[in-house]
């Protein structure tokens, strides 16, 4: 698979000069191929957030480079907003940043600043509320009437609407109730499946990750600590809990398992695959 | 760029200097003000320059964060700076070119404008970065507590300040998350004229009011919840008392208004 953002020698500095200096994001690199899921996990303070904000150019790195297509995105500092066209970016809450009358020109505000006009903006901009799942008679309301769910979907489907090659969620649950939250992932898993666009899940929530992505970046500390696919990561279940963050809890139980002698594979971060291992164990006569 | 505001921020510390009563450092405050305004000549200024420096010293608070916060009135200075030298009638002129003429006094009238704006915006500042906005406001509240007789609500004012001091950085950190979510979606704020410049703003502010709105709305109800209802019978937790280091401090304070009045007196 070919690279769509190439992340080098990434350093972010706060403060510069000032007695509240620190590094938010230290010499990171990493790929992110396109047309994959990529789950993002860190306690906060482990950098996430000021990691993406260098993916869309909202952040100028302190040293190192963003690429994207193989173009470093600073090469042409005028040309910054084309990058952020390109990269979708979601900000926690994002539900704040509405402010139009209409649910239909907040989510109108990105394409329109592309330079989107007439039936092409109309499009866009119907197309993005269905992916979400807002409804057509939704789009006329004022975004303040909706629900706090609703509301994000509006925010959700502001930047789907510019028809991003990479969109970047940060926590895009965090506050929703279990239904809502199920429901959200739900439309973004979909939207992933059928645009074939790279996303770019940033959570710390590890079930949450383990449900939806292919592959995982673990940072720790402005470093990043550990990638691959969950499997792999949770396979070092171990080193995780040591470094403070925490494992699904599939992952926990079949850990717990092993510690009682029985041979769970311990990268399982899903019910049935555990499910599926416990039945096979007891076919061979294991006692639980 | 928003977070370049440093207007009441606090650099924690341990030094004297954060140590020293607010009431100390206000009425110094106070009393380095009122000695700015009264020096006349070079060794006035250069003698309240020499205290700035040694507060400065005293405070470890870094030269840089000081000058930073010049920076936003700077346009202030220039143009102080400017006016003085330029329209200032004086009976030498030392450059004519048109209607710009530069007069020695002029001359000198622009540099200790500009010296004396500079002095006074660091001292200020010196103050708020040693002194936490709530001590500062209890502070203020204590040295205006006379004022109640006469029905002036200090409680009530002090309380509504030490709150909009304690929102500016959150809504500084607001206006930057905003901003930032709006950049996102393609916003720019910096070509166009200005009515496509203030335009730009919108999404900005009414994000920003709604929150502002809704924080105010559950700072209330907090309030309410422990039962806060003004300052009558309120007692502080930290109750301020002068030590030794305030009589000191204060006694240096009048010495050098003194010692700058008596210059004046003699023209220097």
């Amino acid at each position: 698979m070919e690279p769509i953002l190439q992340i080098k020698n990434l350093t972010h500095t706060y403060g510069i000069g000032t007695p509240f200096q620190r590094s938010a994001v230290e010499d990171m690199s990493f790929d992110v191929y396109s047309g994959e899921f990529l789950g993002i996990i860190g306690h906060t303070g482990s950098g996430k957030s000021t990691l993406i904000q260098h993916l869309n150019g909202l952040l100028k790195p302190t040293s190192g480079q963003v690429l994207l297509r193989g173009k470093d995105i600073w090469a042409e500092p005028k040309k910054i907003r084309n990058v952020r066209f390109q990269v979708g970016l979601v900000f926690q809450y994002p539900e704040y940043q509405l402010f139009e009358e209409t649910v239909y020109k907040d989510i109108a505000f990105g394409p329109t600043n592309m330079g989107k006009r007439g039936d092409e903006l109309d499009a866009c901009v119907r197309e993005a509320a269905r992916l979400v799942g807002i409804r057509d008679d939704q789009l006329e309301k004022s975004p303040f009437e909706l629900s706090g769910g609703q509301k994000r979907r509006v925010a959700l489907a502001g930047v789907i609407a510019m028809e991003p090659q990479v969109l970047v969620l940060d926590e895009p649950t965090a506050g929703l109730d279990p239904a809502g939250r199920e429901n959200l992932m739900a439309n973004i898993r979909d939207y992933h499946r059928n645009k074939h666009t790279t996303v770019i899940l940033v959570s710390h929530s590890m079930d949450e990750i383990a449900q939806n992505v292919d592959r995982i970046l673990v940072l720790k500390s402005a470093h990043v600590l550990m990638s691959g696919t969950p499997a792999e990561v949770f396979a070092r279940g171990q080193e995780l809990l040591a470094a403070g963050l925490d494992v699904p809890q599939v992952t926990r139980i079949a850990m717990a398992l092993r510690e009682r002698g029985l041979a769970v594979d311990p990268a399982v971060y899903t019910v049935r695959d555990l499910e599926r291992q416990l039945l096979a164990l007891r076919k061979g006569g294991a006692v639980c | 760029m928003l977070k370049d505001i440093t207007l009441g921020q606090y650099f924690p510390g341990d030094t004297v200097a954060h140590k020293l009563d607010p009431r100390t450092k206000i009425l110094l405050v106070v009393l380095y003000i009122a000695a700015l305004f009264s020096a006349r000549g070079v060794v006035g200024y250069a003698i309240l320059a020499l205290c700035l420096a040694a507060c400065v010293r005293i405070s470890r608070v870094g030269l840089k964060a000081l000058v930073r916060g010049l920076k936003p009135v700077l346009f202030i200075i220039i143009f102080t700076g400017i006016l003085n030298l330029f329209f200032t009638p004086g009976d030498h002129y030392l450059l004519e070119w048109g209607f710009l003429k530069v007069s020695d006094t002029g001359l000198r009238n622009a540099v200790f404008m500009v010296v004396r704006i500079m002095l006074l915006i660091m001292g200020t500042f010196l103050m708020t970065y040693t002194t936490s906005p709530i001590s500062l406001t209890d502070g203020l509240e204590q040295l205006l507590g006379g004022l109640k007789r006469f029905h002036v609500p200090v409680h009530e004012l002090a309380m509504m300040m030490s709150i909009a001091l304690r929102f500016i950085p959150t809504l500084i950190e607001e206006t930057d998350k905003i901003m930032s979510a709006q950049k996102a979606r393609g916003a720019d704020f910096e070509s166009g004229n200005l009515m496509q410049k203030a335009k730009a703003l919108i999404p900005i502010l009414v994000p920003l009011f709604i929150s502002a709105f809704r924080r105010a709305d559950e700072l209330a109800v907090a309030m309410e919840c422990r039962c806060y209802h003004g300052g009558e019978g309120r007692t502080k937790l930290h109750v301020l008392k002068y030590e030794r280091r305030d009589y000191v401090a204060l006694f240096l304070g009048v010495l050098v208004l003194a010692a700058v009045l008596v210059l004046r007196h003699m023209g220097l």
